[in-house]
């Protein structure tokens, strides 16, 4: 079983390397290979979700087998939660990798196109899975990296602007977390995850660790686009190509930013107050501040940018309520309902951004243009685009029985339970003020009378750009069924159980 | 100690750079100043006064050696840095020949 591991490396690296040799000879072929190979890795992920559970799975590259039980050599894990990442990556991958075959015609240098996607895949892959260090630092530069050179796309003046923008800020931010990473070596010695889990829970509570925390929340931080570091975000999410922009938003600031956070400080340092408060304060920031930022837009994929911080903003939330409880020594079920809604909420996100960037992709391709005041009447024109979008809306700011509102609820109890009532009020709030900021969407773009005659011409998006829109509709009520229980086992608990059990 | 500190110094030298310069090659100079100082804080970390270079000879006693780890890293991160900073600078040209300047109170199309 745990031969398959690498394979969630192996298979975008190999397909990135691939097209460009290949492309001349059977370029139609090309532009399936990566939406095919990550269709290959859900059903890998999906099968070791099964057969394995909860347990922890490891790889070692190499061979390298520990010596006097210190680990030598790069760990790659497979678990609960690193297995759940890995299928909501390379799901909203394959739907994106589907949409940008009609969408990225009118680009030259489609090759350069499919082959950054597929290194950016591995990079998220390889992130959510590695159990090293230095080499989670590796695989996060690699999916930076390419979704530098992928937000530039375009190469028009906004995208160049958007994509130096970023790589200036995320340039700092990874000098942050190589810094953070160093310092963790000096301090203990090792960059096996587990092994610095042990040998920081049995030294002394020193003021080292709290200050190698700080630098990685400002520098995952960063990644993730926490307010006050999202200055980046709405430009680049916004700027990219669509697909891209539903890959970034969907899945590369979860893969890259609050995932790496949740697995670093749960796993790996003891939870402690100060840190937790730090948490809790940039989820509260993001989650308010984000949701009134994205009122005044008017540009359809700006708007959508903001409410990523935004929602992320919930994530951070519980996962700094769940770190208070733990710190104060609160009620463990209270702790994990937190992080489960938290994590709940992360799956959720990428299904319904994801959908709603592909969305705004669909109008932008029939219309050419995003701006809100320019749009209209869509509803008729375009009926997959705008009743797929109805769901996202509806998904994004918690109605039933779509899956964000079941998420969101989760949040909001725990919360209460654990008597944080302020945060449980912002959140209803913001979530209000999403409902009202997606029907002002929905009522300027689909309902309606069109406001410019040349809208009349437009139709609805060919068949390879419907079909991902459909299934990630279907995916946003499939994924309330998570909480059932039995699949809530499989799917959510195991991911849960992953981060509280070196707590616990 | 005052090695630590040089380094740190550099740092904020590179970061100063970053923050106040207005012309977008400065800029990329300013990271790779903060880029450097970081591989020499790296270098640092893994050196031990007198150690020799960990490199095993049979011949010899194994006596007081550097930490290789931090070296690997270093050596890879410069990787790393090559490839943002040749990115960088490809999107630097790009923009230059858009806007026939490399002032950012110029290029400032997006509101951020």
């Amino acid at each position: 079983m745990d031969s398959l591991i690498p394979l969630f490396v192996i298979i975008p690296l190999g397909i990135a390397f691939l097209i460009p040799l290949t492309w001349r000879l059977i370029p139609g072929i090309c532009r399936f290979l990566p939406s095919t190979g990550m269709l290959a890795m859900v059903v890998i992920a999906f099968f070791m979700l099964f057969y394995v559970g909860g347990e922890a799975i490891t790889y070692k590259v190499g061979g390298w087998e520990p010596v006097d039980n210190i680990p030598i050599g790069i760990h790659l894990v497979a678990d609960g939660l690193s297995l759940m990442m890995l299928v909501i990556v390379n799901i909203v991958g394959m739907m994106a990798g589907l949409f940008s075959i009609p969408y990225i015609n009118k680009y030259t240098g489609e090759n350069y196109y499919y082959s950054l996607f597929s290194l950016m895949v591995a990079g998220m892959n390889g992130v959510v899975m590695t159990g090293d260090l230095f080499n989670l630092f590796v695989f996060l530069e690699v999916s930076v990296i390419a979704s530098y050179a992928l937000v530039a796309f375009g190469s028009s003046k906004d995208e160049l602007e958007a994509s130096f923008k970023y790589q200036v800020l995320g340039g700092i931010a990874s000098l942050l977390i190589l810094f953070s990473l160093g310092m963790t070596y000096w301090y203990t010695g090792t960059l096996n995850i587990a092994d610095v889990a042990k040998v920081i829970r049995t030294g002394s509570e020193g003021s080292t660790a709290l200050f190698i925390q700080l630098f990685m929340v400002v520098g995952f931080g960063l990644k993730a686009a926490m307010i006050p570091f999202h200055a980046w975000l709405p430009d680049a999410h916004s700027s990219a190509p669509s697909p891209i922009s539903a890959m970034l938003s969907g899945v590369l600031i979860k893969a890259i930013g609050v995932y790496a956070i949740l697995r670093l400080f749960f796993t790996m340092f003891n939870i402690t107050i100060e840190i937790s408060y730090v948490i809790t304060t940039i989820g509260v920031l993001s989650m308010v501040i984000g949701v009134l930022l994205a009122i005044g837009q008017w540009d359809m994929k700006r708007l959508l940018a903001y409410h990523s911080i935004s929602q992320m903003g919930y994530v951070m939330t519980a996962a700094g309520i769940a770190m208070i409880i733990i710190a104060k020594g609160g009620d463990r079920q209270v702790a994990a309902l937190a992080l489960a809604g938290g994590l709940f909420h992360m799956f959720n996100h990428a299904a319904f951004k994801g959908l709603l960037f592909l969305n705004a992709g669909a109008v932008e391709y029939s219309t050419g243009t995003r701006n809100l005041k320019e749009l209209g009447g869509m509803a008729d024109l375009m009926p997959v685009t705008s009743f797929t979008s109805m769901g996202a809306s509806l998904s994004i700011s918690g109605i039933p029985p779509f899956n964000g509102f079941f998420s969101k609820l989760i949040i909001i109890i725990a919360a209460v339970q654990g008597r944080f009532y302020f945060i449980a009020l912002l959140a209803v709030i913001v979530s209000i003020i999403t409902l009202a900021s997606f029907m002002k969407v929905q009522r300027y773009v689909f309902l309606d009378k069109a406001r410019t005659p040349k809208l009349a011409d437009a139709k609805e998006v060919p068949f390879l750009m419907c079909l991902p829109m459909i299934i990630m509709a279907i995916l946003c009520l499939a994924m309330s069924l998570m909480l059932i229980p039995g699949i809530r086992d499989t799917f959510l608990l195991n991911a849960v159980n992953i981060l509280l059990s070196v707590i616990y | 100690m005052i090695t630590y500190l040089l380094c740190f110094i550099l740092f904020l030298v590179g970061l100063y750079g970053v923050l106040t310069r207005k012309n977008l090659i400065k800029i990329i100079i300013g990271l790779s100043v903060m880029e450097y100082s970081l591989y020499l804080f790296l270098a640092l970390i893994g050196y031990i006064d007198g150690g020799a270079a960990p490199i095993i000879d049979p011949s010899k006693p194994a006596g007081l050696v550097v930490d290789p780890l931090p070296q690997a890293f270093v050596l890879t991160a410069i990787v790393i840095g090559l490839a943002t900073t040749a990115l960088l600078l490809a999107i630097a040209i790009r923009l230059y020949k858009k806007y026939n300047t490399f002032d950012i109170d110029k290029i400032n199309t997006l509101k951020g």
